[in-house]
């Protein structure tokens, strides 16, 4: 997995270009159509499908973050999310009063990103210290053991029934729930944690992440302390987690034990192999291709008859398909496919020549 | 752990001959492996600026005596100094910080990354960039060290290509410049030399000799030609224990050595 010969190298002097020449065409216009949707699109798409598909995004950016750059498969990453987001409800205003402080939006904020980052530090000095499957097993162990203590937990995580009526604070008197700007509160974040990912993989800490990940022993023969740099990662992958966890909280104005339950931890690892684990795009094709999924086949299932429950098979056999024929999800594919035209691009023009 | 006397901890080059003016000292190192010895009773001290051939026939312990210079096995009995600092039961990074530097027999290097990003990563690990979550300018002072080390290693043309691209010769190259890196104090070379051409060799034999005099090494070579020719003294090793040891050319000329080791054709040239 070379996840480094995508992006330029930063030592190559050769790139002189303002950064803005040094984004390809394709990009720009993923950006317009992204900030121009609203103009076509109506509020349950802007709300609901592609606000999900942000938010559900970023929790998968930080697994691709770890396990891509990092070779390490966390199940944790909604559990991290899902603490931000408790911790939102849990220290600002809710509509379980008796529970939640009612502390404001600027001591909230930063303290939900603070909390999750130590949970997440602290997990990931349990876990790096295990590899592969061990990992999985005791992240997994985690996330269960997280769930079921905000189910039973009522002074702090108010048990089953969780928070409900947790909204964003109504900065510059803007309603940021409302589709609109909801729309672009999820984007702008996404964008950010995505150009992120983007710009720490080239950073020292970044080639470090992937040189531990591909040679742990040579890098300790480097002078790089292995273990101290794997747990670094997981506090940095929060915030992306963190982020996403918080706008969900916002999203569905409120959480409960069932958000972080261990299908939705299952369900951030489908979104992040479904897309593709090499690039942070692929999280983000993931959860589009999921929560499209989740939203309509309802009526596709309903069409031929079937219940509705049964959209996880859907998305299961999705999941089967993808592992066996493209390992590196969907933008694998992709990258096949290009490959094969440029191929035969040549072979057109050598035969023409 | 040692008293502050000991200047290593300035991690300075060539200020290390504090209390024993020994750069390595090793004492009855003894390694098992379940109740195999791979290393037995390795008592050994290296001086500042020594540049020591270790020979000895396949499994006679001289890369499992690396590993526990290095901290990638710990010693099952003994003690190991670093200029004066008892580093036994520190982890492989603490040491390398303290300006030991290793390289590997079969090369160890990111194949996925260019060259440029491999010998600059080896610049990162012993700096305090190592955490940087920013990304460096091209007038770094790293990036600019390790395009220095990148010369040095004779790899300036091919800088940008990735690792897995490159010839074997070169890798091992490259293999070298990662332990040059930072400001190395000692370094072990494990058969540096190792299925290179005899010019690539020769091209080696250069960078070697051509190090800075304050740079001891200690390099464990097949090939008498490269490691007489770089070496001021020889460690001969023998199913774990030290066998002799002495000047290159005492040892060279050395009839039971020659019977032992050198066998036929190696000897006179």
């Amino acid at each position: 997995m070379s996840v480094a010969d995508q992006a330029p190298r930063f030592a190559s002097p050769a790139d002189q270009r303002m950064w803005s020449e040094r984004i390809p065409a394709p990009w720009w216009i993923l950006g317009l159509i992204l900030l121009l949707l609203p103009i076509v699109a109506n509020n349950f798409w802007l709300f609901q499908i592609m606000g999900w598909t942000f938010i559900l995004g970023m929790i998968g950016l930080s697994l691709m973050f770890l396990a891509g750059y990092g070779g390490m498969v966390s199940l944790l990453q909604m559990s991290i999310a899902g603490l931000a987001g408790y911790m939102v409800a849990i220290l600002g205003p809710s509509g379980a009063a008796n529970v939640s402080l009612g502390l404001s939006w600027w001591i909230v904020l930063p303290a939900a990103f603070l909390i999750a980052a130590l949970f997440a530090t602290m997990c990931g000095a349990l876990a790096v210290r295990t590899d592969g499957i061990y990992t999985i097993m005791i992240t997994l162990a985690i996330a269960a053991a997280f769930f079921y203590f905000t189910r039973q937990n009522y002074s702090i995580f108010n048990g089953y029934s969780g928070f409900n009526l947790v909204l964003p604070p109504k900065l510059f008197g803007v309603n940021w729930r409302d589709p609109l700007p909801f729309y672009y509160l999820t984007l702008a974040c996404a964008a950010l944690c995505y150009g992120a990912v983007v710009y720490l993989a080239r950073s020292p800490f970044g080639l470090a992440l992937q040189g531990v990940r591909d040679n742990p022993r040579r890098m300790a023969a480097l002078g790089f302390n292995v273990t101290a740099h794997r747990v670094a990662a997981y506090a940095l992958a929060s915030v992306f987690a963190s982020t996403g966890g918080i706008l969900l909280v916002w999203q569905n104005a409120q959480i409960a034990p069932g958000t972080i339950g261990i299908s939705s931890a299952i369900d951030v690892l489908v979104v992040a192999v479904v897309g593709g684990m090499r690039r942070p795009l692929g999280p983000f094709i993931g959860a589009f291709i999921y929560v499209l999924l989740q939203v309509f086949s309802t009526d596709i299932l309903g069409f031929f008859g079937f219940s509705a429950d049964r959209f996880k098979l859907i998305i299961g056999i999705g999941f089967l398909a993808i592992v066996l024929f493209s390992p590196d999800g969907v933008l694998g594919l992709w990258d096949r496919w290009r490959a094969r035209m440029a191929a035969r691009k040549a072979v057109a023009t050598g035969g023409g020549a | 752990m040692n008293a502050p006397v000991v200047s290593s901890r300035m991690n300075l080059p060539g200020t290390g001959n504090a209390s024993s003016g020994n750069a390595l000292e090793l004492r009855g190192i003894t390694k098992m492996f379940g109740a195999l010895a791979a290393i037995s009773d390795v008592t050994l001290s290296v001086k500042p600026g020594e540049r020591r051939a270790v020979l000895g026939s396949n499994g006679a312990g001289k890369t499992t005596l690396f590993n526990c210079i290095t901290g990638d096995f710990l010693p099952s009995a003994g003690l190991v100094r670093f200029f004066g600092e008892d580093v036994t039961v520190f982890p492989p990074h603490e040491r390398i910080r303290r300006g030991l530097r290793r390289t590997y027999q079969i090369s160890s290097l990111f194949t996925g990354l260019s060259v440029m990003d491999n010998v600059y990563l080896a610049c990162c690990g012993v700096s305090r960039n190592r955490f940087s979550l920013v990304r460096p300018r091209p007038d770094d002072a790293l990036v600019q060290a390790a395009e220095m080390l990148v010369e040095a290693v004779h790899l300036t043309a091919d800088k940008d290509r990735l690792v897995g691209e490159l010839a074997y010769g070169q890798q091992r190259q490259l293999e070298v410049a990662l332990a040059l890196s930072g400001a190395p104090r000692f370094v072990l070379f494990d058969e540096p030399a190792a299925g290179l051409s005899p010019t690539e060799r020769a091209d080696l034999v250069t960078i070697l000799t051509s190090l800075p005099a304050h740079i001891g090494f200690i390099i464990i070579e097949h090939d008498m030609d490269v490691a007489l020719r770089v070496a001021d003294s020889v460690t001969m090793m023998h199913n774990g224990r030290i066998f002799k040891e002495g000047r290159s050319d005492e040892i060279e000329s050395d009839p039971e050595v020659q019977e032992l080791y050198l066998g036929g054709g190696h000897a006179h040239h």
